[in-house]
């Protein structure tokens, strides 16, 4: 008995030890991961929202020619794994950065991970988004854009005044869940050797030999980054949504 | 079929086919035909981690959506944390955890190293679909959580006054309704768990994303295996999405 408490004991020694801030420990390198993927989560949330705000207004009042083709990238990008396209897009864009740089006479660059793990995420979020407003959209009511268009507002001040606000509610829970997909696909750029917290954290683990120190270690900090985020958005919601009824399930 | 042929649609198919004519003829293709036989292994893998992944994941969805649905508190409770942990964590960190924890672990304990089992335990296919049946299990409890719930009482109240035991109950009215009811979601959750797949790869299983990504190793060709396992992925999706479809058709649909 005595010595097993014994090894327990040092084992989590060496465990508070391990994850450590300052250098014996990882401590630091898993806060950078953190940091760093929480980084490319705002970013591509943020342009995911852009290009899905566009592209919901694309699908709902665009022409022909514009529906189908947003229609190819909602689809397209739906049906191939996120790994897949990070990969082409890495590529790809780096390569378009690159060619048009030097036919207007300057060096090539490096790319920074993470503006490129931004572009490649805020691209796939930009899909998931148009659909999930395209959705908050519809669900507006009529009478309410017809009495603005009736008062003579413009497109751009409708979209500011009426639709977006009133569509906010809507979307939020479709938002929240993207934001949760996005902190966790930031996780895929391990693969392309980003150093956000996943890559950091098969680092740390694979120097020290305690997988599962670190492992559950950064499980925890993602558990805590989606929790914490799910009540910031249930907050947000209950904010959006005052003034109308309550619904009763 | 005539509503779909607008002339625009006409013009942009052409387009489409001319790009796709452009890279067959001037894109490397040649490399092709010796990944055959590899590519098709690896097709086979990913499809049957898919399934048995799906598989082995309902069976565990159904009991963990009951339990959060009606079950006592003793088993909702660690039920609602697996779906929480499962879901708020990245699938690649819970593959890595359990192929570089338990892979490491196991060695170290003799009674596993001595079982029949230990020759299966030594390859990573087994810890690739624990995880992917671990993952789909924790998404479809929630899924399944709702639909348990979803049934109408009258339904039950019917079947329990006719004197139906609790399991027949489960078996014939209560599964059967929420199965249907959670059908559409299935067809989406299918969708992203193939799209979850490749991530075996990253721990040498050779899966068709793996291929892929030995093929660019091998000969330096970067575009031309992503653009054909991206069309790969598509069509898999393709039949995934038309197969619930169809499925869905078969069902009559009304049910509450």
């Amino acid at each position: 008995m005595a010595v097993t408490a014994l090894v327990g004991a040092a084992g989590a020694a060496s465990m508070f030890e391990l994850l450590q801030l300052s250098p014996p420990g990882w401590g630091a390198n898993l806060l950078r991961g953190l940091w760093n993927s929480i980084l490319i989560a705002c970013g591509a949330f943020g342009l995911g929202i852009g290009i899905g705000t566009l592209g919901a207004f694309g699908k709902l009042y665009g022409g022909p020619v514009l529906r189908d083709l947003l229609a190819v990238y909602t689809t397209v990008v739906r049906a191939v794994p996120e790994l897949v396209l990070i990969l082409i897009l890495y590529y790809a864009v780096t390569d378009a950065v690159n060619q048009t740089l030097l036919a207007f006479g300057y060096d090539r660059i490096q790319i920074s991970g993470l503006a490129a793990g931004i572009a490649v995420l805020g691209v796939v979020q930009g899909a998931y988004a148009t659909e999930v407003l395209r959705g908050a959209i519809q669900a507006v009511p009529a009478g309410q854009i017809e009495a603005a268009r009736a008062m003579g507002m413009p497109p751009g001040l409708l979209a500011r005044r009426v639709t977006l606000p009133l569509m906010l509610s809507n979307a939020l829970p479709g938002l929240a869940n993207l934001w949760l997909v996005a902190t966790k696909d930031t996780a895929l750029l391990a693969v392309v050797g980003f150093g956000e917290l996943t890559q950091e954290t098969r680092q740390a683990a694979g120097a020290t030999k305690a997988y599962f120190t670190f492992f559950m270690a950064a499980g925890v900090l993602y558990l805590i980054l989606s929790i914490g985020s799910g009540w910031l958005f249930a907050r947000l919601e209950r904010r959006a949504r005052r003034g109308q009824p309550e619904l009763h399930g | 079929m005539r509503a779909f042929w607008k002339p625009h649609r006409i013009v942009m198919a052409l387009i489409a086919l001319v790009i796709v004519v452009w890279s067959v003829l001037n894109l490397r293709w040649d490399w092709v035909p010796n990944y055959l036989g590899l590519a098709a292994q690896g097709i086979w893998r990913t499809i049957w981690l898919l399934a048995a992944s799906i598989v082995l994941g309902m069976a565990l969805a159904i009991p963990l959506g009951l339990a959060q649905a009606v079950g006592p508190r003793i088993l909702a409770w660690p039920a609602r944390t697996f779906c929480t942990v499962i879901r708020g964590t990245p699938l690649l960190l819970q593959l890595w955890l359990l192929y570089y924890g338990l892979g490491s672990l196991f060695p170290t304990i003799p009674w596993i190293r001595q079982s029949e089992f230990w020759p299966i335990l030594r390859q990573a296919w087994p810890y690739g679909l624990l995880a992917l049946t671990l993952s789909f299990a924790g998404y479809e409890g929630e899924v399944m959580r709702g639909a348990f719930k979803g049934v109408p009482k009258g339904q039950l109240e019917a079947a329990r006054a006719m004197g139906m035991p609790r399991l027949t109950i489960l078996r014939r009215i209560w599964l059967p309704q929420a199965l249907h009811r959670a059908l559409p979601t299935l067809g989406g959750e299918t969708v992203l768990q193939l799209k979850a797949t490749p991530l075996v790869a990253t721990i040498t299983v050779v899966d068709i994303y793996a291929v892929a990504s030995r093929v660019r190793q091998d000969t330096f060709i970067t575009y031309e295996p992503l653009l054909l396992l991206a069309v790969v992925y598509m069509a898999i999706t393709g039949i995934i999405v038309l197969g619930f479809r169809w499925f869905e058709g078969r069902i009559p649909s009304r049910v509450a």
